[in-house]
């Protein structure tokens, strides 16, 4: 399944990379915004993206996607689908209709689409809500839906911006360790896009931290895996440390 | 209940002045004079309410449908857009008394060149608003869909669509108005039947009292019809009036 795309940047590939970025420059106008970006994600890694606000993380999670062409480099990545960082889930649709979107844009009928996101649903905190409407749920089982909708789609590579960024603080802890809980059930590759360093360190194998616009990678931490929280603070320590110099 | 209460001070105060206010009831007819006339002409009216009840309501069916059909065209179309808007903003301009007798020479006195003409001034609110509507469709929403592999049309189905119908739905609603007040017209060019004939042969007749409670009897339909087309909207869309309450928090 490959992602409609205006340019041919994806290809499927049998090599050990899941994601491959290289030497990647984007510009908008006069606006330089990725300036020749390299970044590796190994099948089922979870990689963060960490970066001062506007500094081209979403553009780089497009291009991954398919959705923009790079100005020179090249992006060669297994098929991706995006989580923005907004739910949009579709109002008049259920819960469970939303969760099952892509088996439906894939030709599937109404029940056997139902049929593959209601074990999902069971497993993922969110039995009891597959007939709710989109405005009947909270921002955080919105947002677990709409995780629900990108895991569904099938896609080896799951491109995440700022999946919980739009979240009370409460609420937004509460989801990282539901999506790291998620993650460990369903591994897949990931690619995640945040500004919050210490959610970075939490859930993801590697973070690569990207400067201010136009953005060049500036610092590549791996974190250990088990971690505690001694690690966490430290790899949020030298994330942060990267971005102040 | 304070609609009810405007309304009563209303033909209150419409009844003191036709009575005290030396105006000829051939002019202004009282409430009362109406009330009676409504009565006594029940048989006649309801005959005539129903022949333009039947024109309004498939006429705003006809707008409604050619109006999305258009205004899905012109979304999908930018060379269709910039080619047809000038002519579609300048379409309701275009008095209906001047061609009406036309279009009563090509459709003659049938129910057909009533329906054009409703819809002639009835689709561009809903061109309008279903346009409107789909061009504010959320750009992310898109990318989202085509992430997930949806063709065009997918996208339209899914994204697009939904989001229009109820904007076609309130573009019809405000339709309501005009699509009555084009039916009488239609009516005055060339009919046989129908409350704008009826008023038509009232005022000559004296009977202006039957005149105004044709007047009232449209009003009220008119009110019966925005009604339906809410009741139709919470049917067909009830996410669209629940919005406000499921706010993003974004």
């Amino acid at each position: 399944m490959q992602t409609r795309l205006e340019a041919p940047v994806q290809e499927p590939r049998d090599a050990e990379e899941a994601v491959e970025v290289d030497g990647v420059r984007r510009r908008f106008g006069d606006l330089d915004v990725l300036d020749g970006v390299s970044l590796r994600v190994r099948p089922r890694e979870v990689v963060a993206v960490v970066g001062p606000s506007g500094c081209g993380k979403t553009t780089l999670l497009e291009l991954v996607c398919g959705l923009q062409a790079p100005d020179a480099g090249t992006v060669r990545a297994e098929p991706a689908v995006l989580m923005p960082q907004r739910d949009l889930l579709l109002p008049w649709l259920r819960a469970i209709d939303n969760a099952a979107l892509a088996a439906r844009l894939a030709g599937l009928g109404r029940e056997e689409a139902r049929a593959r996101a209601r074990p999902l649903f069971a497993a993922f905190g969110l039995e009891g809500f597959e007939r709710a409407r989109p405005y009947e749920l909270s921002g955080g089982m919105r947002q677990r839906v709409a995780f629900l909708r990108t895991l569904l789609s099938g896609k080896p590579v799951l491109c995440l911006d700022e999946p919980f960024a739009a979240l009370d603080a409460l609420t937004r802890r509460e989801l990282r360790a539901w999506l790291a809980d998620a993650l460990v059930r369903e591994p897949r590759t990931v690619l995640l896009v945040t500004h919050d360093v210490e959610e970075a360190a939490a859930l993801a194998d590697r973070v690569v931290v990207l400067s201010a616009r136009p953005a060049r990678v500036i610092a590549e931490l791996p974190v250990p895996r088990p971690r505690d929280e001694a690690d966490v603070l430290a790899v949020r320590a030298r994330a942060l440390e990267a971005l102040e110099a | 209940m304070i609609a009810a209460l405007v309304l009563l001070a209303l033909v209150g105060g419409w009844e003191l002045y036709a009575r005290l206010g030396g105006v000829s009831d051939l002019i202004l007819p009282a409430p009362s004079e109406v009330a009676q006339a409504l009565w006594d002409d029940r048989a006649l009216l309801w005959s005539n309410l129903l022949v333009t009840a039947q024109e309004v309501a498939l006429g705003i069916l006809v707008a409604l449908v050619l109006g999305f059909a258009l205004a899905v065209a012109l979304h999908l179309s930018g060379t269709l857009r910039r080619s047809l808007s000038p002519l579609l903003v300048a379409s309701p301009a275009v008095p209906v008394v001047i061609i009406a007798p036309l279009l009563v020479v090509w459709f003659g006195f049938g129910i057909v060149p009533k329906l054009a003409i409703i819809a002639l001034v009835c689709f561009f609110p809903v061109v309008v608003t279903t346009l409107d509507a789909l061009r504010g469709v959320d750009p992310d929403q898109l990318k989202l869909l085509r992430t997930l592999d949806a063709s065009r049309w997918q996208a339209f189905r899914w994204a697009e669509a939904p989001a229009a119908l109820p904007a076609a739905l309130s573009g019809a609603k405000i339709a309501v108005a005009v699509a009555v007040i084009g039916a009488v017209f239609a009516e005055y060019v060339g009919s046989s039947e129908g409350l704008g004939h009826l008023m038509l042969q009232a005022i000559p007749q004296l009977e202006t009292a039957r005149a105004y409670a044709a007047v009232v009897l449209l009003a009220a339909f008119a009110v019966a019809l925005f009604g339906a087309l809410a009741a139709a909207e919470r049917r067909l869309v009830p996410w669209a009036r629940r919005r406000p309450a499921g706010a993003r928090r974004s």
